[in-house]
């Protein structure tokens, strides 16, 4: 019923059809191609960080500033959200034991709202940053490339939105009535978090986006200080919808690790009512912290003092995550096929990560990170060392769902071993960089600084390890599923016994509260 | 059951950690933002791409700060264009120039020698360049 690959069809019959593993495997494709897309500009740009003072690959900072911003939002909008999306499709409706997503043709539009985005993203190629802080992205950022940028998160946002009321409606209302919502498995709860998340947040900056556009056709100025307007109220809309965003990125990775990690260690999780108390948690505190970007604005001290609050108060529901999986894992024959590695590592990171934001919340702290590589490292530790684990570790474990063949384990070994040490290297050296004084979005740095070329160095070596990792996955992912052996498909990792797909009703990994 | 128990204790073993970082911060925030009442005021402007500041008696200067050690300084942070950000990391002065507003930040150099000055937010084209340098100098007077 899900063997999507195993009959070869025409390509426009998965193009045009509104089915939701096949609008799954699009968004999960799409977002795949932009993540190599992006990952060519993160190379471009630690290759040319290597050496302070020389034009190695990048030899004007209006390009290297155009790179940083179209790989940060390509990463975000192109690569996180359609594959949180994709794997979402493919599962939720098999989870919730409903034949598709409750609007199907809504469901194909907003897909096909990602590549129209993602033109006018690309082609633009804007330099006003992933943030676009007025009034920047207002007086001096040059056209057209920041009002395609505008139009195409624009484009994205409605298609998130499109897709979150996609996913309340059918878990909520479609879900089978033999099935209770606390027993639906995590990783659909982490889909609606994130659903019913997007809906309250984004719409401040579908405003904030609006506005910008009319301050740079010069019809207002909310943002512009010469027209009567204040750029701190930009910040607020931005961070508004921005800092709920991140767990928008980082919740759907930890359902997936919620999917992977009973099963490979042959126990039942350790407690779903907890996970789904967290991700609620998650999705309510969330709402508090935005501030935390903006301790150096000019904010009060009192204002300061609650976002801080704010932000640590949604700390323990994260915890409770990483409780959660050590604690189902605890005793288990835990059997580490590529998806267990992925989901193990990313958990590791994903407690580092968490530490490091603690840090940065504290607010005299945050005035040594702010502005600097540490903020960097930490956001990648997070957005790599967790969201991608996650959904790579996903993409193994449905890779033999999906096209009815086995990876080479080989290759997804090299593939674990690269990405993890290139992602320790690169991340943890950018938080020392930070605390060394590195601003962040910098074309060049001063040569006599040896620290800064030495840490320089060792990141961009990091990184190399990284993105030549990315290599062994797509041989995975091209040659292995035209000519990889035929899965088992009872059990295809050979864990043993009876093997559970995801989906299935019965299922005795999804009980354990 | 037991395994409750345990988790019990993992989360309020982090909520402490978290009251103690959140108690910490609080009471040292509240010290760095205490400004010393003789505190010069040198107003600092940002634009792109460079840094002017204007001491309190009206002398100026453009990129590199002249200031005396043992005395306090109260930065009044000004910017002329879009926003950036007022740094000197070996002192941890570190706070943001927006257009329209007026920030501050203070400090007391206790040693002399030259530090840098930069831009650490995103400014456009040569924000990467937004350098300048503080000299501290024994106070003759
Ligand atoms: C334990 C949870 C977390 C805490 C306490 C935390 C805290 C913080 C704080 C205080 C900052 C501001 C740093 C600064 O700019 O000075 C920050 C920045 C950031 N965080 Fe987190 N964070 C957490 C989780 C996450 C997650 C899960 C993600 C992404 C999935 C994330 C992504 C980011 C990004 C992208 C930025 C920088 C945005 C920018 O300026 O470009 N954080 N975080
Ligand atoms: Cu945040
Ligand atoms: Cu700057």
């Amino acid at each position: 019923m899900v063997l999507e690959l195993k009959k070869p069809r025409p390509v426009w019959q998965i193009m045009f059809s509104t089915h939701h593993t096949d609008v799954g495997l699009l968004y999960t494709i799409t977002g795949l191609a932009f993540l190599f897309m992006g990952g060519v500009l993160a190379m471009m740009i630690r290759t040319h960080l290597f050496f302070p003072g020389q034009n190695v690959l990048i030899s004007d900072s209006v390009t290297f500033n155009r790179i940083f911003t179209v790989h940060g939002l390509t990463m975000l909008f192109l690569f996180a959200l359609p594959v949180a999306n994709g794997i979402g499709n493919y599962l939720v409706p098999l989870m919730v034991r409903y034949k598709d997503m409750a609007y199907p043709k809504l469901n194909a539009i907003a897909f096909w709202m990602n590549p129209i985005g993602g033109a006018l993203l690309w082609l633009g190629f804007s330099d006003t940053s992933w943030v676009s802080y007025a009034p920047y992205s207002v007086i001096r950022a040059p056209g057209p490339a920041a009002d395609m940028m505008i139009f195409g998160l624009k484009i994205l946002g409605i298609s998130s939105i499109l897709s979150s009321i996609n996913f309340i409606v059918t878990i909520l209302k479609c879900k089978h009535p033999d099935l209770p919502l606390r027993r639906v498995p995590l990783f659909a709860w982490s889909m609606m978090t994130v659903s019913l998340m997007t809906l309250v947040a984004m719409p401040s900056y579908a405003a904030a986006l609006i506005m910008l556009l009319t301050d740079r056709l010069g019809v207002s100025g909310f943002f512009n200080p010469t027209a009567g307007g204040d750029p701190i109220a930009y910040l607020h809309l931005f961070w508004f919808t921005f800092h709920p965003e991140v767990y928008i990125f980082l919740l759907p990775s930890i359902g997936m690790m919620y999917e992977i990690i009973p099963r490979f260690a042959r126990k039942p999780l350790y407690s779903q009512g907890s996970g789904v108390f967290a991700f609620v948690m998650l999705g309510l505190i969330g709402f508090a912290s935005w501030g935390h970007h903006m301790y150096s604005t000019g904010m009060d001290f009192t204002t300061k003092v609650v976002f801080m609050i704010g932000t640590l108060a949604a700390v323990p529901a994260s915890g409770m995550h990483v409780f959660n999986f050590l604690a189902t894992m605890w005793g288990g024959r835990i059997r580490f096929a590529a998806p267990m590695k992925f989901a193990v590592g990313g958990i590791a990171l994903f407690f580092s990560a968490g530490a490091g934001g603690v840090l940065n919340s504290a607010m005299p702290l945050d005035f040594i990170s702010h502005g600097t590589y540490w903020v960097v490292g930490h956001m990648h530790l997070f957005l790599t060392g967790t969201i991608a684990f996650g959904f790579v570790g996903m993409i193994y474990y449905m890779f033999p769902l999906i096209t009815g063949r086995m990876y080479s384990e080989k290759l997804a070994n090299i593939h674990f071993v690269g990405m993890l040490w290139g992602s320790v290297q690169v991340f943890f050296t950018q938080h020392l960089l930070g605390l060394e004084g590195m601003p962040r979005r910098v074309y060049d740095y001063p040569a006599e600084y040896t620290s800064w070329t030495q840490l320089n160095q060792i990141a961009t070596i990091g990184a190399w390890i990284l993105g030549a990792s990315f290599v062994a996955f797509l041989i995975n992912l091209i040659y292995y599923s035209a000519k990889g052996k035929e899965a088992n498909m009872d059990d295809p990792f050979g864990i043993g016994g009876k093997y559970y797909y995801p989906y299935q009703a019965k299922n005795p990994h999804h009980v354990g509260y | 059951m037991g395994h409750d128990t345990a988790e019990w204790v993992f989360v309020g073993v982090v909520i402490a950690i978290l009251v103690y970082v959140g108690v910490d911060s609080w009471v040292v925030q509240k010290e760095v933002e205490e400004v010393p009442a003789d505190a010069e005021i040198i107003k600092v402007t940002a634009q792109q791409w460079f840094w002017s500041f204007e001491h309190a008696d009206g002398t100026k200067e453009i990129s590199t700060l002249h200031l005396k050690k043992g005395h306090a300084y109260n930065f009044e942070i000004y910017s002329k264009d879009v926003m950036h950000s007022f740094n000197i990391p070996d002192w941890v002065v570190f706070e943001d120039a927006v257009p329209g507003h007026v920030n501050h930040a203070w400090f007391a150099p206790d040693q002399t020698g030259e530090f840098p000055i930069q831009c650490r937010e995103y400014c456009g084209l040569l924000h990467y360049n937004m350098r300048g340098s503080l000299i501290v100098e024994d106070d003759k007077s």
